[in-house]
Order: structure tokens, then C-alpha cells, then sequence
């Protein structure tokens, strides 16, 4: 759009204008975390001249090593499903810690809809219900699931919200009784032999599948919706947000059932993925959702950050895992590196932010 | 009541505990009219605005809007009624742009029957931004630039051409020039002639004696929690405003302000 300076004095609104995005900062890392690794791949003597992110094996149709790029991506598509959710509330400056539990109390719950009657002939060994929960159609385990993370996003919501608890608590009190109620629901058993369409939830790429399509659905939420617009106002000034006639609390809750809900599809993708629910499911999920967040530029004092952020933010995780692993550095290092990573993020922030006021 | 008031006040009165910071306040406001409300500090100006606003709750007295016998429970009830106030510290949000802030909690949105995840009609919102502050004359070099990138004199016009864009009912504004330079004010000023030139009542608390000589018709002075007298502009001076704020004179009518 040209210039469209207005009558008095140089009003303009000018698409051009607009200030440089966050989120190219992130991607910019990203850029430079991966080029890092071609280069070590490249010349470091144990390598043999390898490539992280090109084909090296003269194939015709392929340009990119697909298989490392499927795995950057999938193997943090279930913990970005969650930090979707995280980022929503972190923009109204809360903060939910109980999604990791709350992935493995509704992986739980809702694979015991899910299990088949007859696994190789016998009856299922891990039945937790009886026959009448067996070969349920696969959107009833689906609805069971996500309706429980409304209920706990709910509960959530309401204590931030009416009885003015702070997030951080309220959400650590329901990180641990969700992971009471996954440990209760069976015994501390695994539920396990799910239905095939179950299964197909999370095979293969479907994780990706489903990280990309929320994200893209999400975006559009944050971006172009009353509620978006409304969720980044009670992050930047809750009192202005009131004033202006917001339903904060109303709003505050619906925000935290959105991310737990998503938490709890995550846990569906998560069990679906390995056939098995176990109590001890999503151990720091809640944290590297956190992470990917902040990693996305995200503001812990609310108002700021983006879903594309987010996602970028679990792709550069994404990268230095399997980049680690590509360089045959030990897992020991990868958390080093990451935790290095989610504090430069914050400071290069800071920096920056100090530089524009 | 007629309706030839905007606002009318019967008898306003807010104790807080023993101190009697405003007692038996009988104001008018006429359609159209800009009034001043001046006096010394702890006069009881801000205390009966806010009892006017709902930001607290009166100890006793009657309040007509229009009419019409209202009793706000709270801030936004007297938003929903149509007075708009600029408060002192600006209820702005830093992190959204200036469209954003001028409609935020009453934004344009089409598709509305997908509830709160109607979709917002940015395009409408940016023209009718444009619009306004063309209107009142302020200048904002990039509407698109959040609040936290601005100086204390764009975001007080943000904050005063949000009341300005929405023909409210009765704007009231407090000390809306007190943190500003010389430029800024004068554009606040020109909103407010702006205001006045349509036809749109507003109650202005200022110390600054050119300012209200300048803007108003009516200067009301309060003083210990009274009102003490009640001027037209043509028929005063700021001398003679002086005088009344300080106590060294009372209008006639006025005798129990101490």
C-alpha cells in the first residue's frame, strides 16, 4: 500500500511502516542454529563430510534429508499442541503449569473408551471398563478427552479468575491432582490395546498434521477474532481491558479451557501415537511448552507474543534435539544447549525492548 | 425532571469516614454547555466526578442523566449510559495499536455468529480512526505504532479521541493537560473545541486558569467540599476565580460553603 498520509500533519496508516516483527528475530535464529550444524556436519573431522538439512545420497527427487526434517518437526508437534494453549494464556500474562499431568490423566481416561474387546483373540488384558466401553467409535474417546480438559481448563479459570488465585498456583495445585487422577484411574496400570481408528490419530506424520492445522486455526484466532484481540488487551492492561467492557473474567476462563482443552487433545495424539497410556506421561511437557514460547518472544508479563512465534519457537527445539543427535553430542548437552537458548531468547528480548523505548 | 439537562445532581454527598470530602453539591450541566469545575486541591472536584462516574458509591443524593434517575453501579454502567470519562491515568492498552484502543470492547466485527470468535473489521476500524483523529486534529505519525512507542501527549489524544469518536452522551475529563508540553496541550485543547463545536456536553477539571477561560461557558468552583460559587464566563475573571477557590469570596446563594 502507498503512502496514505492524511491532511493533518502526516497521519498515516502505512502497511510499510509497521515495525519490524518479532518473529522474523526467531526465524533469523533458526536460520543460524541450522547453518551451524551443516557447517560442524561439513567439516568436523568425525562427520565425513555429512549434511544436516541436504540429501546426501545423489537421490533424483529429493533435495532436503526429508526423513531428519519429518523428525525436527514430529518429535515436538504433541508438546506444541500444547504450547498453543500455553502461549494464549501466557499473552494474559498468566501461566499454566498443569498441562504436562493434564496430557496424561485424559491419555488415561480417554484411551480407556478406546480399547478394543478382543486383542489376537483373547479378551484385552488391560480392559479398565467392560464391554460396553470396548470398540466405541473413535470420536467418543476424543469428546471424553477433550471435555475433561474443559472441565479442568474450567476449574482452571475459575480460581484465577473469580477467586483471584494466583495462575501459578492454582495451576500447580492442578498439576498435581492431575497427576493423582491419572495415577488413580487405573492403579497406576497402563490402559493399552486401542482401536485402530484410535491408533491412527497419532500415526506416522498425523502429530504434524495436527500441530500445523491448530496452529494455522489458532493464528487466525489470535490475529483476526474478538477473542484474540481481547486476550492480548487483558494481557497489556487488565484494568483497561475492564474499563473498556471486557468480561476479563469470563474471558480469563474461556482462555484457560482453550489450553487445557488443547493440552487434552495432546495427550489423545500422545496415547494414540504409542498405543499406551501411562500415568507418568508428559514429564515436563508444561515446561517445554513454556519454553517454546518464550523461544517464540513470547512476554511473561502478557500482552506479547504470537502463535507463529510458538510454532518457530518448537522448531528451533526441535532442531537442536535432532541436531544433537546428528553431531553425536550425548543428550546431556542437548539440555545445556536448550536451557543456554530459552535464557539467551529472554535476554536478547529485553534487550531489544530496552533499545525501542 | 426535563431533559433540557444533561446532567443534574441533587444534594451529592460522599463521606469517607468522618471527612466530608463532598456535601450537598447541586450542579447542572445544559445540553451543549462545557462546564469547568476548579478549585484548590482536595476541593472535592475529583470526589464528585467519580461519584458521577460510579467509580464509588455515593453516601447520599440523587443523580439525573437526561432525565432520567441513574444509579451506576460501577464505571462501566455509566460507560453503557454514554459518559465517557479520561481519567487521569489513561486506560490504554500498551501493546495494541491505536484502532485497537479506540475500539477495544466495542470493536466492528462481521461474522458475528461465531460468537467470541467473530472476526474483527480491521479495515472499517482503521477509516473510522482516521476519521476521528483527523477530526479533532491530532496528530499521530503511524496508527499502526502500539501505545508503548508513543509520548505522554499521543497517548492523552489516543485517550481523548476515543471519547470523541463515539458522540457520547457527557465526556468528563480530568486534569486531561496536567503531564503535557505546550503542543500537546493545544491539541487538546482542539479536540475539546472540537467537542464544543458539535455540540457534545463535557465537564473539564483544570487548574490551568488561560485553559478554562479559554474552553468553557460555565466555571464551577468547589471548595472544602462545597460548591462556592457558580460563574459565566463572561461575567468573571480569573482574579475573581482566584478569589472564590481561595475563600476570600462566596457568590450570594452559596452562603454554607465554609
Amino acid at each position: 500500500m502507498a503512502d496514505k498520509s492524511q491532511g493533518t500533519g502526516g497521519l498515516t496508516f502505512d502497511k510499510s511502516k509497521r515495525s519490524w516483527p518479532n518473529e522474523l528475530n526467531i526465524l533469523l535464529a533458526l536460520v543460524i542454529i541450522i547453518v551451524i550444524f551443516e557447517i560442524i556436519g561439513q567439516t568436523a573431522p568425525y562427520m565425513r563430510g555429512q549434511s544436516f538439512l541436504f540429501d546426501t545420497r545423489d537421490r533424483f527427487d529429493s533435495i532436503f534429508n526429508e526423513a531428519r526434517l519429518q523428525i525436527i518437526i514430529l518429535q515436538v508437534a504433541i508438546i506444541g499442541i500444547i504450547a498453543l494453549g500455553v502461549t494464549q494464556v501466557i499473552i494474559t500474562a498468566g501461566i499454566d503449569l498443569s498441562s504436562g499431568p493434564l496430557v496424561a490423566a485424559t491419555a488415561m481416561i480417554a484411551m480407556s473408551f478406546a480399547q478394543t474387546e478382543l486383542v489376537n483373540s483373547n479378551p484385552n488384558p488391560k480392559a479398565i471398563f467392560g464391554v460396553w466401553a470396548m470398540d466405541l467409535p473413535v470420536i467418543i474417546p476424543v469428546v471424553i478427552g477433550i471435555t475433561f480438559g474443559a472441565f479442568i481448563g474450567a476449574i482452571n479459570g475459575t480460581f484465577i479468575a473469580f477467586f483471584r488465585i494466583p495462575p501459578f498456583i492454582a495451576t500447580l495445585g492442578m498439576f498435581l491432582i492431575c497427576r493423582g487422577i491419572a495415577l488413580w484411574w487405573s492403579n497406576g496400570q497402563p490402559v493399552s490395546f486401542p482401536t485402530d481408528s484410535y491408533k491412527f490419530i497419532g500415526s506416522g506424520m498425523m502429530p504434524v498434521v495436527w500441530f500445523l492445522s491448530l496452529a494455522v486455526v489458532f493464528h487466525i484466532i489470535m490475529r483476526y477474532t474478538v477473542y484474540g484481540k481481547h486476550t492480548y488487551a487483558i494481557g497489556s492492561n487488565e484494568e483497561a481491558a475492564r474499563m473498556s467492557g471486557i468480561n476479563v473474567k469470563r474471558h480469563k476462563v474461556l482462555v484457560y479451557m482453550i489450553a487445557a482443552m488443547l493440552a487434552a487433545f495432546a495427550g489423545v495424539v500422545l496415547s494414540s501415537k504409542g498405543a499406551t497410556a501411562q500415568a507418568g506421561m508428559g514429564e515436563f511437557y508444561e515446561l517445554f511448552a513454556i519454553a517454546m514460547a518464550v523461544i517464540g518472544g513470547i512476554s511473561l508479563t502478557g500482552g506479547r507474543g504470537s502463535i507463529i512465534g510458538t510454532v518457530l519457537g518448537a522448531m528451533v527445539i526441535g532442531v537442536i534435539r535432532s541436531g544433537f543427535t546428528y553431531v553425536k553430542l550425548d543428550g546431556s548437552y542437548q539440555l545445556v544447549a536448550m536451557g543456554a537458548i530459552i535464557i539467551a531468547a529472554v535476554v536478547l528480548d529485553q534487550y531489544r525492548q530496552r533499545n525501542r523505548a | 425532571m426535563s431533559v433540557e439537562f444533561v446532567l443534574k445532581t441533587e444534594n451529592l454527598t460522599k463521606h469517607y469516614g468522618g471527612v466530608h470530602a463532598l456535601e450537598g453539591a447541586n450542579f447542572e450541566l445544559r445540553k451543549g454547555e462545557h462546564v469547568a469545575i476548579m478549585g484548590d486541591n482536595g476541593a472535592g472536584k475529583s470526589t464528585f466526578v467519580r461519584q458521577i462516574t460510579g467509580v464509588e458509591q455515593r453516601t447520599s443524593g440523587r443523580v439525573w442523566l437526561y432525565g432520567e434517575e441513574v444509579n451506576f453501579s460501577g464505571p462501566l454502567e455509566a460507560r453503557e449510559h454514554g459518559i465517557e470519562t479520561v481519567f487521569q491515568t489513561l486506560a490504554l492498552a500498551d501493546d495494541l495499536d491505536v484502532p485497537d484502543n479506540l475500539f477495544l470492547g466495542r470493536e466492528r466485527t462481521f461474522a458475528d455468529w461465531l460468537g467470541p470468535f467473530r472476526l474483527l473489521d480491521y479495515r472499517s476500524m482503521r477509516q473510522s480512526t482516521l476519521d476521528a483523529l483527523n477530526r479533532t486534529g491530532v496528530k499521530i505519525p503511524n496508527i499502526r505504532n502500539t501505545i508503548q512507542n508513543m509520548s505522554g501527549g499521543q497517548r492523552q489524544c489516543v485517550a481523548i479521541a476515543r471519547t470523541a469518536t463515539f458522540h457520547s452522551k457527557l465526556t468528563i475529563m480530568d486534569e486531561p493537560t496536567a503531564a503535557l508540553g505546550v503542543q500537546e496541550t493545544a491539541q487538546v485543547e482542539n479536540i475539546i473545541r472540537t467537542l464544543k463545536a458539535e455540540g457534545e456536553p463535557l465537564i473539564l477539571i483544570s487548574h490551568n486558569m488561560r485553559q478554562v477561560m479559554d474552553l468553557v461557558d460555565r466555571i464551577v468552583v468547589f471548595r472544602r467540599g462545597r460548591i462556592c460559587a457558580n460563574l459565566r464566563k463572561e461575567e468573571t475573571n480569573g482574579e475573581d476565580i482566584v478569589a472564590y477557590i481561595t475563600g476570600a469570596k462566596t457568590q450570594p446563594g452559596y452562603e454554607d460553603a465554609l
